[in-house]
């Protein structure tokens, strides 16, 4: 898995290298999120992220599309028919709309990439009406598109995306003190205080390996 | 964990082939994971679809059959089903007179099947109402969290519905009913040990030995509190003060008391909670006419069992009587 520091646009290539790297990731976390999820969940967030990720992977091998926009949308259309649960319309939501944001074009550069990592940032608040604390998955996507904006320009892609990651991990942890209001997790009220929301792990994942296999 | 289950990963696939084999009047599709009744679609009669994450048999896909649902989607354990199989399911029930889908609320179950009705306006000429079941009284705060859960009363939406539609109404008419069936019924359900899903293999909470959890969900989310393990007649108690605080049941029409086990209690145990349920409703000035004890909404093999408390009036009470022949309910028919 190469990352060549001289990348200035990304590809299709490099979308597929992102998602393989994603997959590998979910495949090696599930039975943390898995564990995660029992503590404040229904204990099915590894499993259904695990059969989800591998049936985007099967299909891109099956039917490598050609170009971001078609690879992003072969990817969410996946997700939400294989995932289920709330994480199946919650991460397809977010390809498509990334999809829908990245174009015609080839490839997508730093501004570009940002702007459809926003709108698919975007659908998942459209999708889970989430808000900033409410302990999900968009406590660790908002502050990673901010840190991705205020990147633009000033460092290469690399750095940018390592920033967004970072800001990723640090939201994702952030949400260990919260109090959940969405979800199953909701329901535990107070009892949610402590544990690392499921959703905000995985999506820190999806930043961590965007950082490293598009950077 | 000891399961009677072949491999994890199959084990819906597994039961719906089961499903398929043990009731020859239903149809089953293995791919979709979708339970039809076989003469689907009945043309000119509202369509019903309901479905949500497997383990909590015999709801779905055991109260398909005339007189009650058309169709059920079959998620993964605890999982909710996903657009594409609603999608199909709605096409293949649709009569020409739309398609009800009656959705528990729980946040996936409603962002799928909300997917699956758009999907449904965009790429189908299908009418689709939706309603959402939420009946759950032991979410007290529910501007702070996902709502309201639907339980109990998703079993009494879809078998009142399901007469509803049989009667001929449209499908304003049969949503209508539908939503007038979860306004007037509440829930209330209590658990003495753990499920255990599948594909986890351990236990989705510690309840040690000798406490309860009190409102608990039928996917093991936590309740209200834990208490320390107590006879029925406190147990009852504990699960009829919530629902009448909630709301009056003293209505002219009378009630329908639903006594329903989470998966690992037995009916012995069931009649004792209901025995205990009845007092307290005769002394409350309730007046139960209809009774529904067993288990008909679960939570794998959880033991603990839930009350359901529906307010009738004369006409949901001749739909609750109306013929239903499912693997789950059977009367009259």
């Amino acid at each position: 898995m190469a990352a060549p520091d001289e990348f200035a646009t990304i590809d299709t290539a490099a979308l597929d290298r992102w998602v393989r790297a994603f997959a590998a990731a979910i495949g090696e976390y599930e039975e943390e999120l898995t564990r995660l999820d029992s503590a404040i969940g229904d204990a099915d967030h590894g499993a259904n992220m695990s059969r989800g990720l591998k049936a985007v992977v099967a299909k891109l091998d099956d039917a490598p599309p050609a170009g971001p926009a078609a690879l992003l949308k072969q990817v969410g259309m996946t997700l939400v028919s294989t995932v289920g649960g709330a994480s199946g319309p919650l991460y397809g939501t977010f390809f498509l709309r990334m999809a829908t944001a990245a174009g015609d074009g080839d490839t997508l550069d730093q501004a570009g990439f940002a702007q459809a990592l926003r709108a698919g940032v975007d659908g998942v608040v459209a999708r889970g009406k989430a808000e900033a604390g409410d302990k999900t998955m968009y406590d660790a996507l908002a502050p990673a598109v901010d840190a991705l904006d205020a990147a633009l320009g000033g460092e290469d892609t690399g750095g940018a995306l390592r920033a967004a990651a970072d800001a990723a991990a640090a939201g994702r942890d952030a949400t260990a003190p919260m109090q959940a209001r969405k979800g199953r997790a909701s329901y535990l009220g107070e009892r949610s205080v402590g544990h690392l929301d499921p959703g905000a792990t995985s999506a820190a994942l999806l930043l961590q390996t965007a950082a490293d296999a598009l950077g | 964990m000891k399961k009677l289950i072949n491999d994890p990963a199959d084990v819906v696939t597994d039961a719906l082939s089961g499903i398929a084999a043990a009731h020859p009047d239903l149809r089953v599709d293995l791919d979709h994971k979708i339970v039809y009744r076989s003469d689907a679609p009945v043309q000119g009669k509202v369509g019903l679809l309901s479905g949500g994450g497997s383990g909590h048999e015999p709801l779905h896909g055991g109260f398909v059959g005339p007189g009650m649902l058309d169709a059920a989607c079959a998620g993964e354990v605890f999982t909710s089903p996903v657009p594409e199989q609603m999608l199909e399911a709605t096409r293949g029930i649709d009569g020409g007179a739309g398609v009800l889908h009656i959705v528990k609320n729980y946040t996936g179950d409603v962002m799928n099947f909300d997917m699956a009705a758009e999907l449904a306006a965009a790429e189908t000429g299908v009418e689709v109402v939706s309603v959402i079941t939420n009946d759950d009284v032991a979410v007290q705060d529910s501007l702070y969290t996902a709502g309201r859960r639907g339980v109990g009363a998703t079993v009494l939406v879809e078998k009142i519905a399901g007469a509803a539609a049989d009667e001929g109404r449209d499908l304003a008419g049969v949503a209508a009913v539908a939503r007038r069936v979860n306004d007037a019924g509440r829930s209330m359900g209590m658990a003495l040990t753990s499920c255990t899903v599948p594909a986890a293999g351990r236990p989705t909470f510690d309840l040690p030995e000798d406490e309860i959890e009190i409102g608990i969900g039928i996917h093991g989310e936590p309740g209200r509190r834990r208490v320390p393990a107590a006879s029925a007649r406190e147990v009852a108690e504990m699960l009829v003060e919530p629902v009448l605080a909630d709301r009056d049941f003293t209505g002219d029409g009378g009630v329908l008391a639903f006594v329903n086990g989470m998966g690992g209690t037995p009916l012995l145990e069931l009649y004792v909670v209901y025995r205990e349920v009845a007092r307290i409703l005769a002394k409350s000035g309730v007046n139960v006419v209809r009774s529904l004890v067993g288990p008909y909404i679960t939570s794998l093999e959880m033991a603990g069992c839930s009350l359901t408390l529906l307010q009738l009036d004369d006409e949901l009470l001749r739909l609750w009587d109306a013929p239903v022949r499912t693997p789950g309910l059977r009367w009259g028919a």
